[in-house]
């Protein structure tokens, strides 16, 4: 830390460090990337928690490791190959055949095959890129800087479009998720959305990965979501504080990051985890609570 | 017929019938379900054949039978998910699947996952609105009949079997028989002409397969609603029963308890001989079923793998 306060320390003046913050244009496009890409993550990872598929988007993001590396490579931008190889991944893996039922519930361990040959594929891109090294950094962790105006702009559309195809699908997707087999039964394709609702958690994922990096995805996308299902059952109130909270926890980060030598990426999941402890901590007080309360309405004779 | 792949396509054969019948319910005491002359395949196999059933408004008939014989096909059959191979099957006054939004289904499971964070009354609407696509517009339910309507009609069916005190608890916190009193709400919560229900007692300790007995009796008396109900053991709804189908390998029998539950009809439909034993406190007991495991595997080994679990 003492490094880092050689470098840039913050005034401690709450006030005088945001508007330092965001007379950087990089930091603002940062600022304005963040909250968009926490957005889509957050809803996104609020379905994915409830539909228990986490498994499939940490290896969607991955597959966008071998994507970015592999976009360097040929000299594209790694915007492009996030996105092209975590939907590529999405719908493969929408296309492996789940033993027995077609809920979606259910994750093979051919989703595993899929995220182990993705690592070893963007380690392979890496090793051909001489002098890229430095940069696996980034792509694995996370990095907020060198956030373009363009980039704010395509991540902005696709969180739009992202929203407005759950805003289409949101109330048929949670009855599959929840019921499918009462879902199947009134007519809801259930199928058919589980492969959509892959694809969108690839997009979501592609965005999420250009600023917490490959690994670190979760961070978004499982930690905001979780949090908010320990807090609430209501469906519509769970994806608000999951928005919310992805949103806080990834401007926090950067504001931290800013000031600090560490990487984005550790502050961005260290408030998340301290954000989804908190929430445990309230909920552990809530149901305490509620069984003091249910013991003494027990011990009233009915 | 017969052929699997022919089996996929629903028959157009039975057309005709199908719209010789005015669309809607038709008037009262016209069956709710037809089954007449039924069978059907599954992976190449004959389940059951010669089922004769006539719902009428307001029934409550159980299908009852051995482990593996179809019991939750034949309603897969009813709802239209499965094509039946033989014979004329009219739900609602049409083909199967046509008239799916008039029918409550209540598929056979374990429960919910215990993480399940989605309240009671959150898998009750979805029973209500799941289906449609896009969101409602974010106007307060005081300023829209419709939302109000929805909420009201929830609150009732909630109220109606008795999961009022916990609906508003994540359902994965609940017990088993509270989780089913909600899946039932779920099922009635559109005003279903038909509930089809599998096995809806099982996984409940036994007063809590009593407690839903009389509840779906009573509910299929208030709202007339019929039931159709697989069921593993007909003791706790005996009382109840306006009819009983019995499904077994050498065919069918359809009618009251007390005409069906009995040593010659059950001995003549299992071509052995069974003996229906009635216990002191009132209970049916079939002694000598062919029900044996080994039996069991056999009949299930020429079925493509993967699709055994849900024959029961």
């Amino acid at each position: 830390m003492i490094l880092a306060d050689a470098v840039v320390g913050p005034s401690w003046n709450l006030l005088a460090d945001i508007q330092e913050l965001w007379s950087f244009p990089f930091m603002v496009n940062a600022f304005r990337a963040g909250a968009i890409v926490a957005v889509a993550a957050a809803t996104m990872g609020w379905f994915m928690v409830l539909r228990r598929q986490s498994f499939a988007g940490h290896t969607l993001a991955t597959v966008g490791f071998p994507g970015a590396s592999g976009a360097t490579l040929l000299g594209l931008s790694t915007t492009a190959g996030y996105f092209g190889f975590c939907v590529a991944a999405a719908i493969v893996i929408a296309a492996i055949p789940r033993a027995g039922r077609a809920s979606g519930a259910h994750e093979s361990a051919a989703t595993g095959i899929v995220q182990a040959f993705a690592l070893g594929l963007g380690f392979l891109f890496v090793a051909l890129y001489k002098g890229f090294l430095s940069g696996i950094d980034a792509l694995l962790f996370g990095t907020f800087l060198g956030v373009t105006s363009t980039q704010v702009v395509v991540l902005f559309g696709v969180t739009i479009a992202v929203l407005v195809v759950l805003a289409v699908i949101g109330r048929p997707l949670l009855f599959a998720s929840v019921d499918p087999v009462v879902a199947a039964a009134r007519g809801v394709p259930v199928r058919v959305l589980s492969v959509v609702f892959l694809v969108l958690l690839g997009v979501a994922v592609a965005e999420a990965s250009q600023i917490t990096g490959s690994l670190l995805v979760f961070a978004l996308l499982v930690m905001p979501a979780a949090t908010a299902q320990a807090l609430t059952a209501r469906p519509v109130l769970g994806l608000v504080l999951s928005v919310l909270i992805g949103v806080a926890v990834t401007w926090l980060g950067l504001g931290v990051a800013y000031y600090s030598i560490y990487p984005i990426g550790f502050y961005v999941t260290t408030f998340a985890f301290a954000a989804f402890a908190a929430s445990r901590l309230v909920r552990l007080g809530g149901r305490n609570r509620q069984s003091r309360r249910r013991d003494a309405a027990t011990a009233v004779p009915a | 017929m017969g052929q699997t792949d022919t089996a996929a396509v629903p028959s157009t054969a039975q057309d005709p019938a199908a719209t010789s019948v005015p669309a809607g319910s038709g008037p009262a005491g016209e069956p709710v379900i037809s089954v007449h002359n039924g069978s059907v395949r599954l992976g190449g196999r004959e389940l059951w054949h010669g089922v004769e059933l006539t719902v009428g408004p307001g029934d409550f008939v159980a299908v009852l039978g051995p482990n593996g014989i179809g019991k939750s096909t034949l309603i897969k059959v009813i709802l239209g998910l499965l094509p039946p191979a033989g014979g004329e099957v009219l739900v609602l006054g049409s083909r199967p699947g046509r008239r799916n939004h008039r029918i409550g289904y209540l598929p056979q499971r374990r429960s919910f996952d215990a993480s399940l964070r989605i309240r009671g009354v959150d898998v009750v609407r979805l029973g209500l609105d799941g289906d449609r696509w896009g969101l409602p517009l974010p106007v307060p339910t005081r300023f829209s009949p419709r939302k109000a309507a929805a909420t009201a009609r929830i609150a009732e069916v909630v109220e109606l079997v008795g999961a009022s005190a916990y609906a508003h608890r994540p359902i994965g916190e609940l017990s088993g028989g509270e989780q089913q009193r909600l899946l039932i709400a779920q099922a009635l919560v559109r005003r279903p002409a038909v509930l089809l229900l599998d096995e809806p007692l099982d996984s409940l300790d036994l007063p809590n397969q009593a407690a839903v007995a009389a509840l779906i009796s009573r509910i299929s008396r208030q709202e007339q609603v019929s039931v159709l109900m697989v069921a593993h053991d007909v003791n706790p709804i005996l009382p109840y029963l306006d009819q009983v189908l019995y499904l077994a390998r050498g065919g069918a029998a359809c009618g009251t308890p007390a005409a069906v539950i009995t040593t010659e009809t059950l001995s003549g439909l299992y071509d052995t001989p069974v003996e229906v034993v009635r216990t002191s406190d009132g209970r049916l007991v079939v002694v000598g079923q062919p029900e044996a495991p080994a039996l069991h595997v056999d009949r299930h080994r020429p079925a493509v793998g993967g699709d055994n679990h849900d024959l029961g």
